[in-house]
């Protein structure tokens, strides 16, 4: 209950909410309204940057959830997709598995194929850990490479077209059927990951990042609690993949490669390491920023041609720089800053 | 704790607080064996830190390890925590079932902490990004159960078992006096309550023994004062068996049941407060020998 002098909560139960005022409810309101009306109002070219980015989304949350909430620094993120992406295309193209059975079953192998990776993180910690994530990233991209009989030695996957038990994805409506399946898949996967963190599973991981020693002490079984962390994480990622494999409709190694593991990070650092919106909003800015600069470029392709034609090494530049700009400045993240000026805000006109 | 006494003879003006559930989860009758140490030996490479260590913790007991810088305290309350594995000697824990007693030198810790061995830390070891009732939740951890799916679901089992803990890790909050600062996060506290929500994180596990590495240590008389009142508060409520380790005489003779001194990784005597007072040999160790 909000009143004058704060929130008063009358039972366990209320406070466990996630939201507690009419505010944070009419704010998550408004955030679904301009969800629901973005495919009519996006063309097809920025509505088609919205559904990378929800899938997107799915695997900075996986990411956050190994990396920002359970301390074990992976570099392997891209090898972790590919294993999504490739299971799912293979059983439901060759072994003709059922769309939903198939991402289904692929996140399960992503889940366990992680877990399997996350064994060194029962010896190794920090930078020695994401040399061995590193490891297990080249492993996989090795095997996807050069094991013909995942491709049938085509060199890549041809996924059909999604029919989804009779409703077919159509070449004018592609974009926006797409947005439908792709933003429940999103949003249920963001509060699921939410809930994790405020259960008992949840809290052993952040326990295992902030102090291994007392989390033993108090009975976590840190081996258990690491490889459940890889296991879940891996999950989500496994997920994401498997959805870029039936909206891109081919699957090729190149899409995993460890620029895509380093952008991941990327994405988790500017939007907040340990935080699920965090997650969130680092693959907005992520995915957004080469769009919107692309968008830039055209505009001033007349009156500064210099610019446009050097737009490739423009993005990587501006890429680096937000990195950077965001270690200096916030290193909590976009997640940090939307709460100071949400601080800032609800103290007005005081400092606080 | 009781309420102050109020001149007014209505039923409910003086009453002690009434806890529902037990901070303690022994149920050895008071006075028999709680804990049995015998002949341990614990050496790092060349070094000796324990050697030929023995003693007995008795149920109910407030038992103080004192012993100069370098005595081997730390290491003791390590080989009983599971974080040291001594190459010799027994540690035997009984907690109560008839006849079952747990040796547990060659346990991890996570299954010493799950028979209820519950510790704090010398230098604060809490979860620093997390806040006061996420880190008394994790008393709870062994408690509670951790299924994925139920976790990612949220509503139902999970849900349900975060309220039915909260509870008893209320009652903690409750009696150190942790109120003010439950939604606040650990890093961003004073010392002093740092080491009390320590305190109270060993406390959520219901132990059946309880390990203390100087709770007191860098506070100033009157918190020192404070912590002393709250380990008395739950040895007395909860009748929790404690292992002390501290420095400060006068709080070690005030409150304990039984003393053991340490010095150079050997155990030079065991007794009541007053007997220990008495002993040349930790006369000599603490002042030093009269030249001859």
């Amino acid at each position: 209950m909000a009143t004058a002098t704060g929130i008063h909560h009358r039972s366990y139960k209320a406070e466990l909410r996630l939201r507690h005022t009419k505010a944070e409810w009419a704010r998550l309101a408004l955030i679904f309204l301009g969800l629901f009306l973005a495919p009519y109002i996006l063309n097809t070219y920025w509505l088609g940057i919205g559904n990378s980015i929800l899938i997107a989304v799915i695997g900075a949350v996986g990411l956050n959830i190994l990396v920002g909430f359970t301390g074990q620094i992976s570099l392997g993120q891209g090898g972790f997709l590919a294993v999504g992406a490739y299971t799912s295309a293979i059983l439901s193209t060759r072994a003709g598995l059922p769309v939903p059975v198939a991402v289904i079953v692929a996140v399960l192998a992503t889940a366990v194929i992680g877990a399997l990776f996350g064994l060194p993180a029962l010896r190794l910690k920090g930078l020695y850990l994401a040399i061995a994530t590193l490891a297990s990233q080249e492993i996989i991209m090795f095997v996807v490479k050069r094991w013909g009989w995942l491709t049938e030695d085509k060199g890549y996957i041809e996924v059909p077209r999604l029919n989804l038990f009779g409703w077919q994805i159509e070449r004018e409506t592609f974009e926006l059927q797409w947005y439908w399946i792709l933003l429940p898949v999103t949003v249920l996967s963001v509060f699921a990951a939410r809930n994790l963190f405020r259960t008992a599973l949840g809290r052993s991981f952040m326990a295992v990042r902030d102090q291994d020693i007392a989390a033993e002490a108090i009975g976590v079984n840190l081996t258990r609690a690491k490889v459940t962390a890889f296991a879940v994480s891996s999950g989500f990622v496994g997920l994401s993949g498997a959805l870029s494999a039936y909206y891109t409709e081919t699957v090729t190694w190149e899409r995993f490669s460890l620029d895509v593991s380093v952008l991941y990070l990327a994405m988790i650092i500017v939007g907040g390491l340990g935080s699920i919106a965090g997650s969130v909003y680092g693959a907005v800015f992520m995915m957004l920023l080469p769009a919107l600069l692309t968008e830039a470029g055209d505009k001033v392709r007349d009156t500064a041609p210099f610019i446009s034609e050097q737009l490739p090494a423009i993005k990587n530049a501006v890429f680096g720089l937000a990195i950077i700009a965001f270690l200096l400045v916030e290193p909590r993240g976009l997640d940090r800053i939307w709460s100071r000026i949400k601080d800032y805000i609800r103290f007005w006109p005081f400092r606080y | 704790m009781l309420a102050p006494p109020v001149a007014d003879d209505r039923e409910d003006a003086v009453r002690t607080r009434a806890y529902e559930h037990s901070l303690n989860s022994s149920t050895l009758p008071a006075g028999s064996p709680a804990l049995e140490i015998r002949d341990i030996e614990l050496r790092f490479g060349g070094v000796v830190a324990l050697q030929d260590v023995s003693f007995t913790v008795t149920q109910g007991h407030i038992h103080s390890v004192i012993g100069p810088n370098g005595a081997g305290k730390s290491s003791l309350l390590n080989c009983v925590s599971g974080l040291y594995h001594p190459q010799q000697g027994s540690v035997t824990l009984h907690t109560g079932a008839e006849g079952v007693a747990h040796e547990l030198t060659s346990f991890p810790p996570h299954k010493i902490a799950r028979l209820g061995v519950a510790r704090s830390f010398q230098n604060i070891e809490l979860f620093s990004g997390l806040t006061v009732l996420e880190n008394l939740m994790l008393g709870r951890h062994t408690h509670m159960r951790h299924s994925i799916a139920a976790s990612l679901l949220w509503f139902g089992p999970a849900r349900a078992q975060e309220i039915a803990h909260r509870g008893l890790v209320e009652e903690v909050i409750d009696l150190l006096s942790l109120q003010a600062f439950r939604h606040k996060p650990v890093g961003s506290l004073a010392y002093g309550i740092q080491k009390r929500v320590e305190l109270g994180r060993a406390l959520a596990v219901q132990p059946s023994l309880l390990l203390l590495d100087e709770p007191m240590a860098g506070m100033n008389s009157e918190e020192k004062e404070d912590m002393a009142r709250y380990v008395l508060d739950v040895h007395e409520l909860a009748g929790v068996t404690v292992i002390l380790i501290e420095h400060d005489m006068a709080v070690v003779m005030d409150i304990s049941d039984r003393v053991s001194v340490l010095d150079f990784g050997r155990l030079i005597a065991d007794g009541t407060p007053d007997e220990v007072k008495a002993n040349p040999a930790v006369v000599e160790a603490y002042l030093g020998a009269e030249d001859h």
